[in-house]
């Protein structure tokens, strides 16, 4: 009993030491002040008065959100003895391995800059500044040179890197033994089976009414989805952070989405978060970074060649180039394996006084990073809005998908538990494919890293992140791969080589996901 | 509560396995740890800390000083604590772990020597041990500060002096002053930890290559 009282005053304590420096707070401050102009509030009882105050203006409304969304985000304070390394990553291997890889990156960013002679960053003559500001709004229109820069990596080397993991205090012999995994990845982590993933995504069964099932024209609205609605539009009269997620995990109608996404990353548009946006808009004319001609070159080699989301070329540059100036993301890294790489201003090498992020934002861009952006665009359609949502998806979920680590949503599990639902639920088929060479994770890698953005169609990928909102999960990610092998399994069983698979599964833009994840989960025979 | 390292020697594991170490094939499943503690008196055992690699159970036995003529006695304070949920997954693997006094299953007071029974029942793994152990026990109780005599010796209350007209009561200002004092001395230890936000050094962001340390 003593230690889970321990355990609650310090998570409380790290949350309010957290909050203290929020706009919230600031916010709470100043209505305090106000309030004491009411005639309610009375000098003997000033706390209990001003707290049965907040209560009814709404205001404790939000602070339960704020420490939700704290809640969610961070993780529980580890041990005191605990270093900070052991809560990015507790194994430490994989800290190594993600450090190597890392190194990796480093020196290909490096020698890309030295190759072609463009410095880091550089600052911006006036006159281009100016040109810029003009040009803020069409930045598609420009057709810089990009043949010579090619992307840091793709997702295929991070599978490579992936399938080379190994724990050194495993027994892995040269012979195959039970001790050796069928898949690609070999390091032993837990992953949940499907009686425990039944449970834990219990919302989505057979008896449950479900958007993307049972919205569709055949089922009469009266049945589930008027009813819905109107259960959609209470939790957003609430402004209940708990509740919306809660509520998202059966889907969430088209008209409501934008706000509910944004109740449950607590997202407001306050004055000073546009302020903020503008502010970076400023560092992006100011200076000019090698990472922007990467951005450049991602945006125009997927999302541009995309037919859902050609349209929003210029709202992703707006995004990308800002986030990259974004140093309030530098403290995702506290509990995200990786670190964000260091430099020093020239001259100065080695002086700490002089030791900076690059990119400010300490997140380097990979092959198909602005697809994460391009499915938001079709919510959200302010540029600070936009941007203010990214960033909270990115260090809630996405940084998970390209870093090395063994949280339970991280790339390694979900690669781990993909191949471990196909190996139990379709043995057949995963022998097969292993025959014949072409291990299923080479396929499914690449859904899973981008999220399956630029794979499903729009409102399918939606209906998707609808559930990781939901369930605070990126489990579902491995579950859905699993379940387009299941449902292709017929045409996977006379394919005899890697390429004649890729092709049976090139196209999922006809899938429908909820049916698939229903099927897989709640309706097969094991 | 305040806590105190004791110096402890750690002595080497002992692997428990039936048949010769050296000829047989499987590895030992078992492996003890004996902890005793030589220039230190029995003392009474507050915390047990300790970061685990890739155990999954724990026993501990304590053998504690008795005063009488009769030899310590080895007693289970601890019996097969779980590590590892799952013995064949990472889960736990390399966690730290403190347990304390109220965990255990005897009185802790004068404790003479420990000993760590590991169990990790699953073939995957080549070695399994606990590092970093440490033993805390009871630190100093908080000095204890004289009182001025009048503090601890309030003087009888006299007679309240009678109500002067139009004056505020006494005693409810003073409980009304006594909370926002409380109030301010809050607002003082408060300080917050937000970022500036700048990313350059005095305007300047002009870099040479990334380092790799």
């Amino acid at each position: 009993m003593l230690q889970e009282e321990s355990d609650l005053s310090l998570i409380i304590a790290q949350i309010v030491q957290k909050l203290k420096g929020s706009n919230l707070y600031a916010q709470l401050e100043r209505q305090a002040w106000d309030s004491l102009q009411r005639p309610e509030i009375k000098l003997e009882s000033l706390k209990e008065d001003i707290k049965e105050f907040f209560k009814i203006s709404g205001w404790e409304k939000k602070l339960q959100n704020a420490v939700y969304s704290e809640l969610s985000v961070f993780p529980l304070p580890s041990h005191p003895a605990a270093p900070p390394e052991h809560l990015k990553e507790p194994l430490v291997y994989m800290r190594k391995a993600q450090g190597s890889w890392e190194k990796r990156i480093l020196k290909s960013l490096n020698s890309m800059c030295t190759e072609l002679s463009i410095p880091l960053a550089r600052k911006r003559p006036v006159g281009e500044q100016k040109e810029l500001l003009n040009k803020w709004n069409e930045m598609g229109t420009d057709e810089p040179d990009l043949s010579l820069f090619r992307p840091v990596y793709a997702p295929k080397d991070f599978l490579e890197v992936l399938i080379n993991l190994r724990n050194p205090n495993y027994e892995s012999g040269d012979s195959l033994s039970f001790r050796t995994h069928l898949g690609l990845i070999q390091v032993p982590l837990k992953v949940k089976d499907i009686p425990e993933l039944k449970e834990f995504f219990v919302e989505l069964s057979l008896t449950t009414g479900q958007l993307g099932i049972d919205d569709s024209t055949q089922v009469p609205p009266e049945l589930f989805e008027n009813e819905h609605v109107r259960i959609g539009q209470k939790v957003l009269a609430e402004q209940d952070s708990a509740a919306a997620q809660q509520y998202i995990r059966q889907g969430s109608p088209t008209a409501l989405r934008a706000e509910l996404w944004a109740l449950i990353l607590n997202i407001s548009s306050q004055p000073e978060d546009i302020l903020y946006y503008e502010q970076l808009k400023t560092n992006v004319i100011q200076h000019d970074l090698l990472v922007d001609s990467l951005i450049y070159k991602d945006v125009k080699l997927t999302a541009s060649n995309d037919d859902y989301y050609f349209v929003f070329e210029d709202y992703l540059y707006q995004v990308l180039l800002c986030f990259s100036r974004d140093t309030s993301v530098l403290s995702h890294f506290a509990y995200n394996s990786a670190s964000p790489p260091k430099s020093y201003i020239r001259g100065k090498l080695g002086l700490e006084e002089y030791a900076v992020f690059y990119p400010p934002n300490g997140v380097i861009p990979f092959h198909g990073f602005s697809m994460y952006v391009a499915p938001l665009c079709f919510l959200y359609h302010e540029p600070s809005k936009l941007y203010q949502i990214f960033r909270e998806m990115y260090v809630r979920f996405f940084f998970r998908l390209h870093s090395i680590s063994s949280h339970p949503s991280g790339i390694v599990s979900l690669c781990l538990l993909f191949e471990t639902l196909l190996q139990t639920y379709l043995p057949q088929l995963f022998y097969h494919l292993r025959e014949i060479g072409a291990q299923p994770l080479r396929i499914s890698f690449k859904w899973m890293v981008r999220a399956f953005s630029g794979y499903l169609a729009t409102d399918q990928l939606l209906l998707l992140w609808d559930r990781i909102l939901g369930y605070n999960s990126l489990e579902i990610l491995a579950v859905l791969a699993a379940a387009v092998f299941a449902f292709r399994a017929v045409n996977l069983m006379e394919v005899t080589s890697l390429a004649a698979a890729e092709a049976v599964l090139a196209d999922l833009s006809t899938l429908k996901v909820m049916p698939l994840l229903q099927i897989f989960l709640f309706a097969t025979v094991t | 509560m305040s806590r105190v390292s004791v110096p402890c020697h750690v002595k080497g594991t002992v692997a428990l396995q039936v048949g010769d170490v050296r000829t047989s094939q499987g590895r030992p499943g078992v492996l003890v740890i004996d902890v005793t503690f030589p220039s230190v008196a029995p003392f009474e055992l507050q915390e047990i800390m300790f970061k685990n690699y890739y155990t999954a159970f724990l026993t501990i036995r304590v053998r504690q000083h008795t005063s009488t003529h009769t030899p310590a006695k080895w007693v289970t304070c601890l019996r097969d604590y779980c590590l590892m949920p799952d013995p064949h997954s990472e889960e736990g693997a390399q966690e730290y772990v403190s347990l304390f006094k109220h965990q255990m299953l005897c009185d802790m007071a004068r404790v003479l020597e420990l000993r760590l029974i590991l169990r990790q029942p699953s073939p995957l793994w080549l070695s399994f041990t606990v590092e970093e152990l440490q033993i805390y026990q009871q630190g100093p109780k908080s000095p204890s500060m004289t009182f001025p005599k009048w503090l601890s010796h309030p003087v009888p209350c006299e007679q309240p002096v009678p109500l002067l007209e139009g004056l505020p009561d006494p005693s409810r200002v003073s409980s009304e002053v006594q909370q926002m004092w409380a109030l301010t001395e809050m607002i003082r230890a408060s300080h917050t930890s937000t970022r500036i936000g700048r990313f350059d050094v005095d305007g300047c962001y002009d870099l040479n290559l990334l380092s790799y340390t």
